[in-house]
Order: C-alpha cells, then structure tokens, then sequence
C-alpha cells in the first residue's frame, strides 16, 4: 500500500480507537451515577405528561400500541394520550374510534402533512408538562413513563430519552439490530451523562412542554426530526438525561431493503443535519455534543467506508492472484488442507491495532448488555451483525453522501 | 468544562499508549520472525556443511544414504518465509542479508547435489530459474506458479530460484556461467539448457522426460487423471 493510503488508515485508526477509549473512560467515571439511574423511583410531585402518537396507516400496530400505553404505571388523572391521524388511506381512523370514550383519550384527524406536523398538531393541543411521542410501530414498558418522569425532578433536564430495543426479534436482520441496539444503550448512556446526546429517538422521548414555545415545533428535517430537535437544544445549550432502564420495543425493519430504506433516511438526516448545524460544530462552549458525537459519528462514517474499500481492494487482489494462477496451471483442488504456521500470521502493527480496537468495541458491548440486565453470553446475533452491517452499511453510507450532493431527498418507506 | 476537558486528554493519552503498543509488539514479533529465519538458515546451513563433508569423507559408500539428504524442500519453504518477510516487513537490511545469505545456500545445495549425481550416477533434476521484481519482468510472477506448481506434482524436482538483483559474487558468478540476461527474464536452466521467456507447465515438462516419466511409473492412475483434468484447463 501506497505511503499516504497507509498515513490515512493510521490516521482513521488512531481517531477510531480514540473515541472508542473516550467513551469507555467516561462510562468508568460515571458507573456509579448510572448503577443509581437504573433503580426506580418515584418523583415526589409528578409531572402530567401527553403522548401524542402519530399515525399514518398504522392499522396493524396500532392497537398493541395503544395498548401497551394504556397499560402504563402512571396516574390516570396525569396523563393523556392523543392520536393523530395523519391522512391515513387505510382503516387507522376507523380503529381510533374503538377509544372515543376514553377519557385519557384524544382522537385528532388532519391532511397529511408529514410526521413532524402531526407531532406538531399534538403540542399545541397538549396542555401537561410534559409531551412525548410514541411511533405507533412502538411499545413502551409498563414502568418507562414512572423510569422517565423521575429525570424531570431536575429543573435543568429539558428532555429525556429512553432506551429503544427491538421487538420481538426472530429473522436474522432483525436479530443482526439487536445487537445494533444493545451497543446504543451503552452509547446513548454515556451520551446522557457528558451532555452528548445528539438524537431523541421517535419512540417515546419526552419534552418539558415549555421549550416548544421558545424554540418553536418539529421539523421536517430531511425526514428526521427527532435529532434536528436534539440538534437545536444542544444549539441553545438546554440539558437532556437518558433513562436506560425505561425500554420501549419498536418493530424493526425485517428485510435488508427495509433496513437499507430506514439507514440511508437515518444517515442522509445525520449528514444533512450537521451540515444544518456546522456552525456549532467542533465548539467547546456547546459541550461533548459538538466536540465529541458529532466528530465520533464522521469519523465513523469514514472508517466503515475506508475498511469496506480496503477489504474490497484486499480481496480483489486475492482472486486476481488466484485466477492468475488458476489460468496458469490449471485449477487443482487442495488435497491436503494447508498447514498451519504462526510465522505467516500477520503481526503488521495495522492488524495489531484493528484486533485491539474490536477488542474495545467487544468490552463496550459486553457493558451495554449488563447495563440492560442481560448477562453477556456469545450469541450468533453477533455474526449476523459483522456480515451484515460490514457489507450493507458502506452501501448506505455511500448512498447518503451521493444524495446529499446531488441533492436527493430520502423517503420514510 | 474543565472536568471535561481532562477526559478528552486522558483518552488521548490511553490512545497514544495503546498505538505505542501496538506498534512495539509488532516490531518484537517481526524481530521474532527475523531470527526465526536466521536460525532455520543456520539450521540449512550446518546440514549442508556436514552432507558434504560426510560425502568427501565415505566418498562411495556415501551414495547410500544420499537420498536422505533431500535439503531443498527446507529451501522451499525458507524461500516462502523470505518472500513473506519482504513484502510485510520494514527490516530490510536485515532481510537483504538473510536473502544473500539464502542464495548462497542454494548454490551449495546445487552445487552438492550435482556432484552426488555424478559420483553416484543419479539423474536428479534441477531447474535453476532466474527471475526479478514484477515491474521489470511481468511474467515472473506467472512462471512462479508453474514452478509452485510441478514442485507439487514432482516432488523429486529441484527448483533453485534466484533472484536476478541480490548483489551476490557467488550468484554473479552463476549468471556469467549460464549467460542469463537481465532483459530476458524470466529465465530457466534445465540440465544445460538456457530457456528465456514465460515456460508453461507442459515446455517444462518435456525437458523432464526422467521425472515425468518416473511419476507416471509410481503412480499410473492418480497421474493420467490428472494430465486429463491439466490439458482439459
């Protein structure tokens, strides 16, 4: 490899590494503070809170939705549940009316007009203390309101983001997002404790009503409004905790395409919205948020696109090799398998250095899944992961930044 | 912020450390295999000086046990190790050396087998093949794997390879003898013949009628079908 193409692997390496090392320290320093986060508590006054879900052709998920808020451990008397249509075509309307009476209960139908604007809709209605939203292809735990509530006993938080799981995984793709989301709960974890978090995900992240007024409703925000409203706190310096033990499930894509669809929605809004933001990027008066997420999301990007072009290059010369050879002298099975000698294991310090960095990630993960509660065992949703995000990820990475400059916009589905 | 910043510097540090490591280890591992190459060379070498001398000594009565003595496939796969160690190592001193050191080990195996055969009346066969980097002959790659691979199929067959640029007066020698042009790389020496330019397995083969022939007798089955399936690629 070329002089400068090895100065720049070193590079990503090394600022890889880094973040990876940041991250674990910053958990260490405050493992004390997130062993008491994860205990429930009750608020001494609780805060009303309204959930409004946006809804546009949710006729199948709808009712376990519902359901599952209705369930809920939270005073009646403290909290509404608002339903908004957003021009649905299929029979989402129609299901709704099965809640008409129900006093908790607040039916809405309009245009559609996009999710940010049924969200909208749903602030300006509300009259509790807090607002939070819920996908209706998402299912909250009966405790994670009660688990969130008790963060807005400090005046400063301004929102609160819960930890999203996968429901009820059973395909590979699914089972490969697992593991996606157990390493987001360690992340977003320690996001919440050094001011970090860049994204208050869709399903079931909630806000003091008040901030809306000052800094103005969702965006449509290239189709990801949930972190340009993250984006925009941070921006005005407002505060944000992460509950990890309030779990919601959400239903994730089951197929590559679906999975390609909402990751290219995901990182074309990643891009775009820091491009939106640049102004407050790599400022240490707007905390780790701009000194660390955004920098450690970039260089992620990099890195999977470098690896991917890497092994590409690596493997390309491999069959080149062995086609030449074939063309050569004939194509000749093996007959004796190769022997092993240590001396041609690699012991280049790039290599070194990539065992050591997947040795990190693996103690990251390990933490992610005792944070949750699960004992950390092997499991094949760990292979599954590797293949499919080594393969498909650079894909939609590439995808992203091609949209971005010719500037094509994504779509939800 | 201040208590933040001091995170951002401690990670730099770890990061900085574990580089540091990292680079260490591969450096302690290389050096390593470096010895380890230095030792099998010495190994090779300490063979060779005693084979010869046992052979000077029982001169004869030695032709019995000389087919024991088969050094080369140590050479082989010592010359894997070297090739190995050029392309990954940064060492390079060290690995000319180890290279020279190499070359010279394998013109006296050469030298020794040919005196085994004509003192013994053997008809080993070695190929003496010459080549250089691939931006100055493009198919030595290619004769490479032809050599690898009639190496496989007759394991009796000796192949020396030399690379044409190792500054070596043994090896020098060797060239003015053959008269091998650096322009006409890749080139083999078959008994006494000179053969310049790409050779496929099959113009090889012709001027190893012996072993060819040898192989055949062994094993009569395996080897038909195998020509059948090289002739059919």
């Amino acid at each position: 490899m070329s002089i400068p193409a090895n100065f720049f692997l070193y590079i990503i390496t090394f600022l890889a590494l880094y973040t990876q090392v940041f991250l674990l320290i910053s958990f260490l320093k405050n493992r004390g503070q997130i062993r008491k986060d994860g205990e429930l508590k009750h608020a001494k006054i609780l805060p009303s809170a309204t959930v409004v879900v946006p809804c546009w052709n949710e006729e199948k998920t709808l009712r376990k939705t519902v359901g599952s808020l209705l369930a809920l451990r939270y005073p009646k008397d403290k909290l509404k549940i608002m339903l908004v249509d957003d021009g649905s075509t299929d029979k989402t309307w129609s299901i709704m009316q099965e809640w008409k009476n129900n006093p908790n209960m607040l039916l809405f139908r309009k245009e559609n007009g996009g999710k940010h604007t049924a969200l909208n809709l749903g602030i300006e209605k509300a009259t509790t203390d807090l607002v939070g939203c819920l996908d209706a292809d998402s299912f909250v735990d009966p405790d994670a309101l009660m688990r969130i509530s008790t963060y807005f006993s400090d005046p400063s938080v301004m929102a609160v983001a819960p930890s999203v799981m996968v429901s009820n995984p059973k395909n590979i793709v699914e089972l490969a997002q697992r593991v996606e989301y157990h390493l987001g709960v360690f992340v977003k974890k320690v996001l919440g404790m050094i001011g970090g978090i860049h994204v208050t995900p869709g399903p079931f992240s909630f806000y003091r009503r008040e901030i809306f007024a000052t800094l103005g409703g969702f965006r449509d925000a290239h189709k990801t409004e949930d972190m340009e409203i993250a984006y925009r706190m941070q921006a005005n310096h407002l505060k944000f905790a992460h509950s990890h033990s309030a779990y919601v499930y959400t239903v994730s894509p089951n197929t590559i395409k679906k999975l390609f669809i909402q990751r290219l929605r995901w990182i074309y809004g990643f891009i775009n919205n820091t491009i939106d933001y640049r102004r407050v990027m790599l400022k240490k008066k707007y905390g780790a948020f701009s000194l660390y997420t955004i920098p450690s999301g970039v260089i992620g990007l990099l890195t999977v696109l470098y690896l991917f072009s890497t092994i590409v290059y690596q493997v390309g010369l491999f069959l080149a090799h062995k086609i030449s050879y074939w063309k050569t002298v004939g194509f000749h099975p093996a007959l004796h398998a190769p022997s092993f000698d240590w001396f041609f294991v690699s012991t280049q310090s790039i290599i070194i250095l990539n065992v050591m960095l997947y040795a990190v990630v693996a103690v990251t993960l390990y933490a992610g899944k005792r944070l949750i509660g699960k004992r950390p065992k092997f499991s094949f949703d760990i292979v599954y992961f590797l293949v499919i995000y080594s393969f498909i990820a650079p894909a939609w990475i590439v995808k992203a930044c091609y949209n971005t400059v010719f500037r094509k916009s994504t779509s939800w589905r | 912020m201040k208590h933040d910043m001091k995170t951002y510097i401690v990670a730099f540090a770890i990061t900085v450390v574990i580089f540091g490591s990292a680079f260490a280890l591969s450096d302690y591992l290389n050096g390593r295999k470096a010895s380890q190459l230095k030792s099998i060379q010495d190994n090779i070498s300490l063979d060779i000086l005693s084979s010869e001398t046992q052979f000077s000594l029982l001169s004869e009565l030695a032709c019995k046990n000389v087919d024991h003595s088969v050094l080369s496939q140590e050479l082989n796969s010592l010359s894997e190790k070297i090739s190995y160690a050029e392309d990954n190592f940064e060492n390079t001193d060290e690995l000319l050396k180890l290279k020279k050191y190499y070359t010279l080990l394998e013109i006296k195996d050469y030298l020794l087998m040919q005196k085994i055969n004509e003192r013994c009346g053997l008809k080993n066969v070695s190929v003496l093949y010459f080549y250089t980097t691939s931006d100055k002959c493009g198919e030595c790659a290619k004769q490479g794997y032809v050599l690898t691979s009639l190496r496989d199929k007759y394991p009796t067959l000796r192949v020396y390879s030399f690379d044409y640029a190792v500054d070596l007066s043994a090896l020098r020698a060797l060239i003015s003898i053959y008269k091998v042009e650096d322009t006409k790389l890749p080139a083999l020496i078959i008994g006494d013949d000179l053969m310049t330019g790409f050779q496929s397995v099959e113009d090889i083969e012709r001027e190893i009628p012996s072993i060819v022939k040898a192989a055949k007798m062994l094993a009569p089955k395996t080897e038909s079908a195998k020509s059948a399936t090289s002739t059919g690629n």
